[in-house]
């Protein structure tokens, strides 16, 4: 007889934690299509309505849709100022003190820094959106005479907002730092190199695919990001890229309507849907966007 | 007229010591110019730890500190007022993997020269030093290319054409073949012997044939009963091999011991 057995023995834990796992992975993705097609069902309602034409959507520069004013783009406007505010504040800062963290810092110095910057990232976005209103638009009004600067203004919420994604690009981008190998520093110092020049030209480079992710969460973030705005920034569309003005975004307009009396299959109740389509592309252009900027700079180490 | 120190660097009594414990106790070779000096010895004696201290990296280590003296023209390198990175710069090391930055070939080579301040002809500095590690032949029609495209043996020698890229006098080399295939390490080996005429390599190495086919000198190291590595015979190479005056190193070379 033959001793030899390589018959495939069961293994009954395998297959079921195999099938968690599968059953995890459809999840999230089950999830995703369940809110495109709500999405997508809703907001078809919107644009079949006779009156609304993309024309209209993407041409007009006043959003009012009980009145026959769908131009989107100022709802658009606004998001983008803040967004881009938030960016420009976050970015350079965040990616300062993952330096700092990653390269310059103690252990004892990191084993303290890092718990405070992730306090930040617990703060809830409605208490940053009163600190934006009555904190940090009365310094601003300091720097700007008359009413140059509006009581709601998209300025003070795209601060406040890049304070609160800081702490996530930060510690997303000292992650990458890093992950990048010890044998490339060494390298660097080893070729006479100062740990400013090792940091900025050899590890940052290394670590740009992981910094990018950590920007395009951080857009991703403030694209979608509601309180803040919906507090500090204005309560109703404008379209401007004055960030002195008072302007509404995209979210903060839907948290406004929606909280309101409204009836269903109404324009104003569909239109709400067309934003939130019109929010996911926004996300995703960015998301591609910043995929493509990555790709172009980055440098493998693998 | 002075005669030429024919040193290029020497230690005395050169100790490493990661907090309490002492890594590498009391070390005093004389490295001559020009010359390939080996360090052998078993694993975990120390050779990396020592040929570290020529070039300041141990400073990375946290709690690493180092006693006596190593000295360069008479200057000790730990001095109070000697900076780190003037002395990487003077002395040179490759590792033991190859460790290219993720740039192009061009690139890897250009850096090191450009921060620190190479004003001449960049063009002539890259295909000169890819020639003296005996790469430009097979790297010059891909030059923008990534250093990550060559193979293991060709990213060690971009490794050591960037250090001579920055002219150092001393070159240091950690296992540089050990994870490189036979003929690989045979280039590496022909390429330090070509290197000698205007370098002086300190090469740590636990093939014991390579250091007797490639050193002129040979510091024999192990630990004590502490654990604390220390240099046991420093001598020329052929005597190390064929005569050694301690028995332990008689041992090692004959490949009784370890």
């Amino acid at each position: 007889m033959n001793q030899l057995d390589l018959r495939k023995k069961p293994r009954p834990g395998e297959a079921l934690v195999q099938a968690l796992l599968f059953l995890a992975g459809i999840l999230s993705i089950f999830v995703t299509i369940a809110i495109v097609y709500e999405l997508g069902k809703e907001a078809m309602l919107f644009f079949n309505d006779p009156d609304v034409t993309f024309a209209k959507f993407f041409s007009m520069t006043r959003w009012q849709p009980g009145i026959g004013q769908y131009g989107i783009i100022a709802l658009v406007s606004a998001t983008l100022v803040t967004s881009a505010i938030a960016i420009l504040i976050a970015l350079p800062l965040g990616l300062f003190s993952a330096i700092f963290l990653s390269e310059y810092a103690s252990l004892r110095a990191r084993s303290v820094l890092k718990p405070i910057l992730e306090i930040l990232a617990g703060i809830p976005t409605v208490v940053y959106g009163y600190f934006a209103l009555l904190f940090v638009t009365p310094i601003l009004k300091l720097f700007f005479s008359g009413d140059q600067l509006q009581s709601y203004n998209m300025l003070s919420a795209g601060l406040v907002m890049g304070i609160m994604i800081l702490p996530l690009i930060a510690s997303m981008s000292e992650d990458a730092l890093s992950a990048v190998p010890r044998s490339l520093r060494e390298g660097a110092y080893a070729m006479g190199a100062t740990k400013l020049e090792t940091s900025v030209q050899i590890v940052l480079p290394a670590a740009l695919s992981g910094i990018g992710a950590a920007v395009i969460v951080g857009i991703s973030r403030a694209v979608g990001e509601t309180m803040i705005v919906a507090v500090a920034a204005g309560a109703g569309p404008n379209f401007s890229f004055n960030p002195l003005d008072a302007a509404e975004t995209m979210t903060g307009h839907i948290a406004r309507i929606s909280g309101g009396d409204l009836s269903y299959n109404t324009i104003d109740y569909t239109s709400l849907f067309a934003i939130a389509l019109m929010l996911f592309l926004v996300t995703l252009v960015l998301n591609l966007i910043s995929q493509r900027v990555v790709n172009r700079f980055r440098e493998r180490y693998e | 007229m002075l005669m030429e120190n024919t040193y290029a660097i020497e230690t005395k009594d050169l100790s490493i010591h990661y907090g309490g414990f002492t890594a590498v106790n009391e070390v005093n070779i004389k490295v001559e110019r020009r010359k390939i000096t080996a360090v052998i010895g078993p694993s975990g004696c120390g050779k990396s730890t020592l040929l570290r201290a020529f070039n300041r990296m141990n400073d990375f280590v946290p709690g690493c500190h180092v006693s006596g003296e190593l000295l360069m023209q008479g200057q000790n390198l730990y001095s109070r007022n000697v900076d780190p990175v003037e002395v990487r710069r003077r002395i040179g090391m490759v590792f033991q993997k190859p460790n290219p930055f993720p740039k192009s070939i061009y690139e890897n080579i250009a850096w090191g020269a450009r921060i620190n301040g190479f004003k001449g002809n960049m063009n002539e500095l890259v295909e000169q030093s890819l020639q003296s590690a005996a790469l430009w032949d097979e790297v010059k029609d891909k030059l923008q290319e990534s250093a990550y495209a060559l193979s293991g043996g060709q990213q060690q020698r971009l490794c050591i054409a960037r250090t001579i890229a920055i002219q150092p006098e001393i070159i240091l080399m950690d296992e540089p073949a050990s994870a490189l295939d036979p003929i690989s390490t045979l280039r590496i080996e022909e390429l330090m012997q070509e290197l000698k005429k205007n370098y002086t390599i300190l090469i740590v190495t636990h093939n014991m044939q390579q250091a007797a086919r490639a050193s002129d000198f040979t510091a024999m190291m192990m630990i004590d009963e502490n654990r604390s590595g220390g240099v046991i015979e420093f001598d020329e190479t052929k005597k190390i091999f064929t005569r050694p005056m301690d028995k332990r190193t008689e041992d090692y070379v004959t490949g009784r011991f370890g």
